[in-house]
């Protein structure tokens, strides 16, 4: 049933694709494609870190920040040592990023604090670390090492390293919500906390997992964010948690949780590079791209809300029963 | 009245009434309710006098709330008439109910925690002055007013979340009183005071009968049953079996009415011999919810709980499977003390809880079939960190066959189950952990009939094969005919432990109930 939503989604975007390319067949060239795909490819990896935490019931408002804070911090190391060697530097954003990642989960988890209002608190407080950090100025593409700046650009079969990087995250994700014990009990902890409590599965933890892997892979993309761009500041994707978010939820991600597939999250994020470089091709003005991406969010949900109101009825006959 | 296990014309029903002089002020003609599967209530002829409390009382699921539902419009009748004053009446909803006079103080107090008490008063007939502004210098006015007639001593502006509960219960009587309420329903009001307020209550209930007003009093307790109603009427299985003078009756006459019925449904009880002892609790107490409790649970033996709704069985099951601490006291399984501090713990050491709301705390309805009957065993098929999908499909298959589910397919979603095939991947779920005691909370509630039979005969297998079993039911029957053993709990506390050999009803529900009397009758 979800697979059979997520296809259909996929058809959609076909059909838009295939629709833009009649009207600029240079749309549809591979070299077009693929750099369409390599630009979501951040939207998309952040996308797959936040269905996980939506999953769980909860939200991530900091990736964004995360993502400010982390580039920042990793430019800065990497113009004060540029001897580090880049494998480093990446593991280093994601340890980073995981540790602020672990912060919102510790005050969901074992302080209690709703996560709207934990990350909507840290979001301020990693951009505010971010602009402490920095100074209040950039770091900009001359202060970095050239191999610092090459690692997006870079190409293997082909394809540029942003988009080998999205394309791993997916199969680890796909792998890990549907053949990990952790990745059941996401579903498990959103899709119903109380019987997942009665199951044996700690929800306050599990939420936590999510927060970490969030943070983990937002920090990755703190890295990727400051080199793609060759500049680190506190401005960094500034209001891209927004988009993040969206595309989850175009892709069918429930916001009450227990509800969602890699899948959808992709295809979300995808809908929105579509959407953003289709635009300007076929001379619309990308002022409509925000009408459009919100026209397809509230789509989105209604087609789901029809979904879930049918077992909400059925839970009702059940109540009434009893 | 000795008319046990029939109904009683609503002739028969109103006799003892007609000694009151003034034309009832609520009759009900006939009402029925049914929801799927269930009849809640069957033909209720009800008739309630100004100036008279009429005690309502039943075994749990007899049908008092639904009737009280339908009283103040949350549910609509199938059949039947309701006449006000004599005129016959439809009400359309709560707030119809309410305007026409018909007020309700709910067990738990429906009212908002974070409003005033005059805002709780008045909230939905809020007094408005010019321009459509509300006037809450009349509100509070009026509040005052209605306050000092029931003499009570309650600031205007607190806000209910700081008031003690038998506080509350006073702001509902309140906010009756302000649309001058002809019918005062009390459903069980006195379920959570503490002795002082219930003798306030009382007061408060005996100065509404003096200004008129009709009192539907809904409770368990004989004591105080018999000191302030005037009238009774008793519902068993949806249908009103006696009614008459509070005075002319005995309770152990309530008693009888109350569980006297035939028995409709022969229960698959499997004898199994006793084995050794399994599991034990030894003096479990919590600071609010139960105390001393004790009990040893034996292999191949289905042990009842019984007792009233409220009455700490639910609590106790909590504790045993680690979901609530308690304070005090030490479980054993095998005779060696286990700790069981969070439901994981249960699992492992193989005690497992069915709970009562299976689609709440029972079952993930957005997983599939075969995801929720793993949902607890993920250990068993993990191999090196990963899910062994092909291990968990064959579990999943495994225990969805022996309990005959009926499904498309295992991939097929929970909530998109009928509610019988959903208890069935709740029960499976748990026999997939391969348990040693299975904790079955009020296990056919709100099934219908082929199911429960199904339900019962599998706990016969359960036992056969060496299970221990606890299962909590509200139902007499079904408690009557599965245990071997009953333990009856009153206010937290255990009331009785009856063997199957000599059980009878009328024992139980008086121990149930806290009526020696009844049980020496």
């Amino acid at each position: 049933m979800r697979w059979n939503r997520d296809l259909l989604f996929a058809a959609i975007v076909i059909v838009i694709v295939a629709g833009v390319g009649l009207i600029r067949p240079s749309f549809v060239w591979p070299r077009n494609l693929i750099g369409l795909f390599n630009d979501t490819s951040i939207l998309m990896m952040l996308a797959l870190a936040q269905t996980a935490v939506i999953l769980t019931k909860c939200i991530d408002l900091s990736v964004a920040a995360n993502i400010a804070l982390t580039g920042v911090l990793v430019s800065i190391v990497n113009a004060a040592h540029p001897e580090l060697p880049i494998p480093l530097l990446m593991l280093l954003a994601a340890g980073i990023g995981l540790l602020l990642g672990a912060f919102n989960g510790a005050m969901v988890w074992l302080v209690g604090i709703p996560s709207i209002v934990v990350t909507l608190g840290t979001l301020s407080i990693y951009r505010g670390l971010a602009f402490r950090a920095s100074g209040g100025t950039s770091i900009v593409g001359h202060q970095m090492s050239p191999a610092f700046i090459a690692v997006p650009r870079a190409e293997l079969l082909g394809l540029p390293m942003m988009s080998w990087f999205a394309m791993l995250l997916i199969a680890v994700f796909a792998f890990m919500l549907r053949g990990t014990r952790t990745g059941r009990a996401f579903y498990a902890a959103g899709g119903n906390p109380t019987a997942a409590v009665y199951s044996g599965i700690n929800v306050g933890r599990t939420q936590f997992i999510a927060f970490c892997t969030a943070g983990a892979v937002a920090g990755f993309c703190g890295y990727l964010w400051a080199s793609r761009f060759s500049i680190a500041n506190v401005d960094m994707a500034s209001g891209f948690e927004l988009d993040v978010i969206a595309s989850c939820v175009i892709g069918g991600v429930s916001i009450s949780g227990g509800i969602g597939t890699v899948a959808g999250a992709v295809l979300g994020a995808i809908f929105f590079g579509v959407v953003r470089n289709a635009l300007p091709v076929i001379y619309v003005s990308p002022f409509w791209q925000l009408a459009i991406s919100g026209v397809a969010i509230l789509g989105a949900v209604i087609i789901n809300a029809g979904r879930e109101r049918q077992t909400g009825r059925l839970i009702l006959k059940e109540a009434a029963a009893s | 009245m000795t008319k046990i296990g029939t109904s009683l014309s609503a002739r028969e029903m109103s006799e003892p009434m007609a000694a009151t002089e003034s034309p009832p002020v609520l009759e009900t003609i006939g009402i029925s309710k049914a929801f799927p599967g269930v009849k809640a209530l069957e033909a209720i002829d009800l008739k309630l006098y100004p100036g008279v409390v009429t005690a309502l009382v039943g075994e749990n699921g007899a049908g008092k709330s639904t009737l009280v539902k339908i009283l103040t419009g949350v549910y609509a009748p199938d059949a039947g008439r309701i006449l006000l004053n004599g005129t016959e009446i439809v009400i359309r909803d709560a707030q119809a109910a309410f305007h026409q006079g018909i007020t309700a103080t709910h067990q738990e107090t429906v009212l908002f925690d974070d409003l005033t008490v005059t805002e709780n008063i008045f909230i939905g007939h809020q007094i408005t002055g010019r321009f459509g502004m509300l006037d809450w210098k009349a509100m509070r006015a009026r509040v005052k007013t209605i306050l000092a007639e029931l003499e009570v001593e309650l600031d205007p502006d607190m806000r209910l979340r700081d008031l003690a509960i038998a506080q509350k219960h006073l702001v509902a009587i309140a906010r009756a009183l302000s649309v001058d309420a002809k019918i005062v329903i009390m459903d069980e009001p006195t379920a959570a005071l503490s002795y002082k307020e219930v003798e306030e209550l009382y007061t408060i209930v005996a100065k509404l009968k003096r200004e008129g007003k009709a009192i539907l009093f809904i409770s368990h307790k004989f004591e105080e049953i018999f000191r302030i109603a005037d009238t009774y009427v008793v519902f068993r299985d949806g249908r009103a079996v006696g009614a008459g003078v509070v005075s002319e009756v005995t309770p152990a006459k309530l008693i009888a009415l109350m569980v006297g019925r035939t028995v409709d449904h022969v229960f698959p009880k499997v004898q199994v011999p006793r084995g050794e002892s399994v599991f034990a609790a030894e003096g479990l107490s919590h600071p609010t919810e139960f105390a001393d409790i004790s009990f040893n649970l034996h292999r191949g033996e289905i042990l009842g709980f019984y007792g009233l709704v409220g009455s700490g069985r639910t609590e106790v099951m909590h504790a045993l499977f680690g979901i609530t601490a308690p304070s005090t006291g030490v479980l054993k399984l095998d005779g060696k003390p286990i700790r069981v501090s969070r439901p994981a713990d249960a699992v492992a050491a193989g005690i497992v809880y069915v709970p009562e709301e299976r689609q709440r705390q029972g079952v993930v309805l957005a997983l599939p079939v075969f995801q929720n009957i793993t949902l607890p065993s993920l250990d068993r098929i993990t191999r090196g960190g990963f899910l062994d999908l092909a291990r968990e499909f064959d579990l999943a298959r495994r225990y969805a066959g022996r309990l005959d589910l009926r499904a498309a397919s295992l991939s097929q979603e929970v909530g998109t189950l009928s509610g019988g095939n959903q208890q069935k991947v709740v029960i499976g779920k748990w026999l997939a952990t391969e348990p040693r005691v299975i904790i079955l909370d009020e296990p056919t509630k709100g099934i219908d009939v082929g199911s429960k039979a199904a339900v019962h005969a599998f706990m016969g297998e359960l036992v056969a094969q060496g299970l221990a079993v606890i299962m909590v039911s509200s139902e007499l029957p079904e408690i009557l005919g599965m245990s071997d053993r009953v333990i009856v709990m009153r206010e937290g506390r255990i009331a009785g432990v009856f063997e199957r050999a000599g059980l009878t009803a009328e024992s139980l529900v008086a121990a149930a109930t806290g009526n020696v009397a009844a049980e020496a009758a």
